[in-house]
């Protein structure tokens, strides 16, 4: 195993288990899985309520975007913590590869976010009769990984920043509820004003999403291909720019002695 | 102790106000979600009016404020340092934390005020109120109640660590079996019995019934936010105390 390598997979894991603040498992239940599945819940019967779309709308909708919560809030700890909990300059010290110190950062919080959001799947399956055939899996499952690796990206942007900001978690929650408002998780995205469908074309998760539903109501991967391939490449736009943020305030802190200071 | 409250509720409620955590979830946050279903009320087939969601993301926002500024009120003080001071002092100990919870309550009354006039400015929410005067009263007695709802939460969360990860979770729920949006008939049936013993259930019945109810009354729903409060003041009061008791002679006060 190179150097790099090993930063990448062990680097990654060992910043998972430091900095991802929610991993206990009494945290872990409630935030990662409790606050989801009450999520789904609401807005599956606030749909019902509103007659404005059918329960797998609203259970697609959400049960993708919920991998944003480890996508968004994980990756922002697994980056702005160092700076919180005082080890952004020994490790900024290291000779380590960059791209690999960043980016193997990111492959627990998407494997973590999967894992949410099949559970969302498995208990509207449990709760809500949502009964996809068993062939769309793999497809969903796909959709579903390169969806919650572009939400991955996002965070990252927001967690680079908080190597700079003062209170970066503001932004986290804020980007993790206008998600909800923005990509089509709860609203036809044709219902939306023109300006705030604009922004949801440019934002990770709504393509992901309309890639979801579609599998869902029976198309194949080969149908949404181009649904997916935007996704992804929204995805590596985000974690190019977050990884230059990075960078950038990475040089910035060094030139000013200002990488651990609010 | 009149001056003591007063200043407690004001003190706290001016330190709530600045900070950014709370501004987004009794400000931006019910905007958000009063947004989400009013575009959902909009495209769906449901006849009812947008006042209906503005009052009801209204309340959401006011159940989150309580949730999280009430549920962690035991814990804050214990990180800065001040619980043993105030446990210390001569006043008792439930008069220092109740104006806490009642601000964390009214702090929520931002969130009321704010979907009310994000409702009326970008989907044109008629602000016609059918009982003002019963509405001017239920507003306050549905804050009080949430308030001394926030002292139960405080009381008890402070035995589970990790008060805030169980603020999380309740945060949904509670909206959804209340019916602050989704009217309590649609929900299975052992929802109601439960509903009954939350305040925002009565509160957004008697905010509703006041706003919207032509030939109703909201004076049975006040009568039972009162009423819940007087019973969440006594177990607030009595886990308090319990607390305080074993936390003195464990010598766990300042343990975070």
């Amino acid at each position: 195993m190179t150097a790099a390598t090993r930063v990448f997979f062990v680097g990654g894991l060992i910043s998972y288990r430091a900095l991802f603040n929610w991993i206990r498992p009494g945290l872990y239940i409630t935030t990662m899985l409790g606050s989801p599945l009450f999520q789904i819940l609401f807005f599956t019967y606030l749909g019902r309520y509103t007659a404005s779309q059918s329960d797998d709308f609203f259970i697609v909708g959400n049960s993708v975007q919920v991998a944003a919560m480890s996508a968004i809030y994980g990756m922002t700890m697994g980056i702005a913590n160092e700076r919180q909990y005082g080890t952004l300059s020994p490790l900024l010290a290291t000779p380590a590869n960059r791209p690999a110190l960043f980016l193997g950062r990111a492959l627990p919080f998407v494997a973590n976010g999967l894992f949410v959001s099949t559970f969302g799947f498995v208990i509207s399956w449990l709760l809500l009769d949502f009964s996809p055939e068993p062939s769309d899996l793999p497809a969903l499952a796909f959709v579903v990984l390169v969806t919650t690796c572009s939400c991955t990206a996002l965070g990252m942007v927001i967690g680079s920043i908080g190597l700079r900001a003062r209170d970066v978690f503001f932004a986290a929650n804020l980007v993790y509820f206008l998600m909800l408002l923005v990509c089509g998780v709860n609203i036809d995205i044709d219902e939306l004003p023109g300006w705030l469908a604009a922004i949801s074309h440019v934002v990770p998760l709504t393509h992901g999403i309309e890639a979801a539903r579609d599998v869902v109501a029976g198309e194949t991967l080969g149908d949404v291909a181009g649904l997916v391939a935007i996704e992804a490449l929204i995805g590596a736009t985000y974690a190019a720019a977050a990884y230059g943020l990075f960078r950038l305030f990475e040089a910035e802190g060094r030139r000013r002695a200002s990488l651990e200071t609010f | 102790m009149v001056r003591l409250f007063a200043v407690g509720w004001l003190f706290h409620l001016k330190s709530l106000t600045q900070s950014l955590f709370f501004v987004l979830i009794s400000v931006i946050q019910p905007i958000i979600f009063a947004s989400i279903a009013f575009f959902m009320f909009e495209s769906g087939s449901r006849a009812g009016t947008l006042l209906y969601v503005a009052l009801g993301a209204g309340l959401m926002g006011i159940w989150s404020s309580t949730l999280f500024g009430s549920g962690g009120a035991i814990q804050w003080q214990r990180w800065q340092g001040t619980l043993e001071v105030l446990i210390a002092s001569p006043a008792p100990f439930l008069l220092v934390l109740l104006p806490l919870t009642l601000a964390t309550a009214s702090v929520g009354l931002y969130s009321i005020v704010m979907t009310l006039v994000w409702g009326r400015i970008f989907f044109g929410v008629p602000l016609d109120f059918e009982h003002p005067l019963q509405l001017a009263v239920a507003l306050p007695a549905t804050i009080g109640s949430l308030g001394l709802l926030g002292l139960v939460l405080a009381s008890t969360f402070v035995l589970y660590r990790n008060a805030n990860a169980f603020a999380n979770l309740l945060e949904y729920p509670i909206w959804l079996i209340t019916g602050l949006l989704v009217p309590l008939s649609l929900l299975p049936g052992w929802v109601t019995p439960i509903s009954w013993l939350l305040a925002p259930t009565w509160g957004i019945r008697a905010v509703r019934d006041a706003a919207l109810t032509a030939g109703g009354s909201a004076w049975p729903e006040i009568g039972m936010c009162v009423l819940l409060g007087a019973a969440y003041l006594v177990i607030g009061s009595f886990c308090l105390r319990n607390f305080e008791r074993l936390a003195r002679s464990r010598a766990t006060l300042s343990l975070t």
